[in-house]
């Protein structure tokens, strides 16, 4: 389904839902995001896809979100993610740390429909010993009945969000190689789509655009928005906005900066559009 | 004059490069290392046979998968070497890039884990790098453990540290018996001097060598090609370390 904007995407999005979101290396949407904040959602419980980025800590300093998972959350070489950091410390959000490899299973467990899956490591850590979700049990296989192996929840979020190149009139959608996107999608209820651009034809009748594709099965609704992963570089399309990121990282550092930025580039630019 | 960043990649380098240790065959990169990255670019462009999966490059990233298929790739034993830093590193390799006080980190957040609790089990061998060497970072135990330095026995590990390198000194890891020793001592630096910069308990022999300079054929590499094939990736890095600015995206 083509929605006519990223506010209407958001729009769909209940306060509460589960929201996987990928990392600033793979296609979040940003226009998803600042979406989200305009219509001043609540409650969101954010997966990073494996870790999280400036989508992340837009959405935690607005007040969207009540908790999230990731393997970690950062602006790169910008340095710690301010929002998330403050939010921490106050405890206004709950942080359940977990680590990239566990991430991606619990998905593939979803993808599959099966209730669990097992991953090496994590066995002495204080990720596993802060998770009561996760298990560890014997590996029923070893010959000698020992080898301990942690088992992971399967992990089916509400909605995946993520920013696509472009999206064809069947509502396939294509992004190259960045397929943990391809997983989240498939994983979850539900994904919701950016694009740059709408195309005639049907990716998947094409050999060599039909690997880079996601099945419109997946797709929930997709709108266009232009550099609608910006700051964040999109595949060779654009690059990654490293002055933007570093303004926002400075501004970020207190709370009326960062109410002063949601105001110039979140707040702004929809009334200036209406 | 040699940056301090030029010697560690140097170090890194060497340590990449050591016979003794199990061969480096496919090396993979994580987020924020650009010395480690540097290292894999300096080893490959000496002429060494490496494949390098670096995962934060944008262009020539080798994963079809996403970054699902370095972990995929490393779960099968088909990654020899990786990097870890830490926010704090312990006497016994325990790695904390979580935060510290009470997890998660209510002291001092730091970004999280990532792939560290996986990675570190996974890989025949991880060099371990920290360029600040202080006792605030290289501390007694770690306040939290994202990635644990030696396991019990019967869990399932390939390896574990084979180094450390930081701002000051390179130390050899003995998982034998969970414990570092000095390596060789960066210049201006002494056994006394690093005692009192570290907050563990290490080994030294009577004579400890210096870190080698890196040669003028590693540094023309690293400030040419590698600074190249860096710039993209990790442009404030490069501005600060060899004075090189990315074109404009």
């Amino acid at each position: 389904m083509l929605l006519p904007s990223a506010d209407a995407l958001a729009a769909r999005i209940p306060d509460g839902a589960l929201v996987a979101i990928p990392p600033d290396n793979s296609l979040p949407s940003v226009a998803i995001a600042k979406a989200l904040i305009r219509r001043r959602a609540r409650g969101l419980r954010l997966l990073g896809v494996p870790v999280s980025g400036f989508a992340t800590d837009i959405l935690i300093g607005a007040g969207c979100v009540a908790e999230v998972e990731t393997s970690a959350v950062s602006l790169g070489e910008a340095g710690f993610a301010p929002r998330f950091s403050a939010a921490l410390k106050a405890g206004r959000i709950v942080v359940r740390d977990a680590t990239c490899p566990a991430i991606h299973t619990m998905l593939q467990a979803a993808e599959k429909g099966v209730p669990f899956m097992p991953l090496r490591g994590l066995i002495g850590s204080d990720i596993l010993a802060n998770r009561p979700d996760w298990k560890v049990m014997p590996n029923p296989f070893a010959e000698d009945g020992a080898d301990p192996i942690v088992l992971l929840p399967a992990k089916q979020p509400d909605f995946a969000i993520f920013h696509a190149a472009m999206a064809d009139s069947a509502g396939n959608v294509w992004l190259g190689r960045r397929r943990e996107c391809a997983t989240i999608a498939h994983a979850s209820k539900a994904a919701l789509v950016t694009v740059e651009r709408v195309v005639e034809g049907n990716f998947l009748e094409d050999e060599r655009l039909a690997a880079g594709a996601i099945n419109a099965t997946y797709i929930d609704a997709v709108a266009v928005a232009q550099r609608g992963a910006h700051p964040v570089a999109l595949l060779d399309e654009y690059g990654f906005d490293a002055a933007y990121v570093a303004d926002y990282a400075r501004a970020a550092k207190t709370d009326d900066g960062f109410r002063a930025w949601l105001d110039r580039e979140v707040f702004a630019p929809k009334a200036v559009a209406a | 004059m040699i940056a301090p960043e030029e010697r560690i990649v140097a170090a890194l380098a060497r340590l990449i490069l050591d016979p003794a240790a199990p061969p480096a065959r496919h090396i993979a990169v994580g987020a924020a290392s650009p010395m480690p990255a540097a290292a894999c670019w300096l080893v490959k462009l000496m002429g060494h046979d490496v494949r390098l999966s670096l995962l934060h490059k944008r262009s020539g990233n080798p994963f079809t998968e996403g970054t699902r298929e370095l972990f995929d790739l490393t779960g099968q034993g088909r990654i020899d070497l990786f990097f870890l830093g830490g926010g704090q590193i312990d006497g016994q390799a325990n790695l904390n890039l979580v935060g510290t006080g009470d997890w998660p980190g209510t002291g001092v957040r730091f970004p999280g884990s990532f792939g560290s609790a996986f990675m570190y089990f996974m890989t025949p061998r991880t060099i371990l790098f920290r360029e600040e060497h202080s006792p605030r970072v290289l501390v007694d135990r770690v306040d939290n453990i994202s990635a644990p330095g030696v396991s019990a026995p019967g869990v399932f590990r390939r390896g574990t540290a084979q180094a450390l390198v930081t701002g000051r000194c390179v130390f050899r890891f003995h998982p034998d018996r969970a414990r570092f020793s000095l390596a060789s001592l960066h210049p201006g630096e002494t056994v006394d001097s690093v005692r009192e910069a570290t907050g563990f308990a290490f080994d030294a022999e009577a004579e400890i060598p210096a870190t080698p300079d890196p040669t003028e054929a590693e540094l023309a590499l690293l400030r040419g090609r590698v600074c190249d094939e860096m710039v993209e990736t990790y442009p404030e890095f490069c501005a600060r370390v060899w004075g090189r600015r990315a074109a404009a995206a």
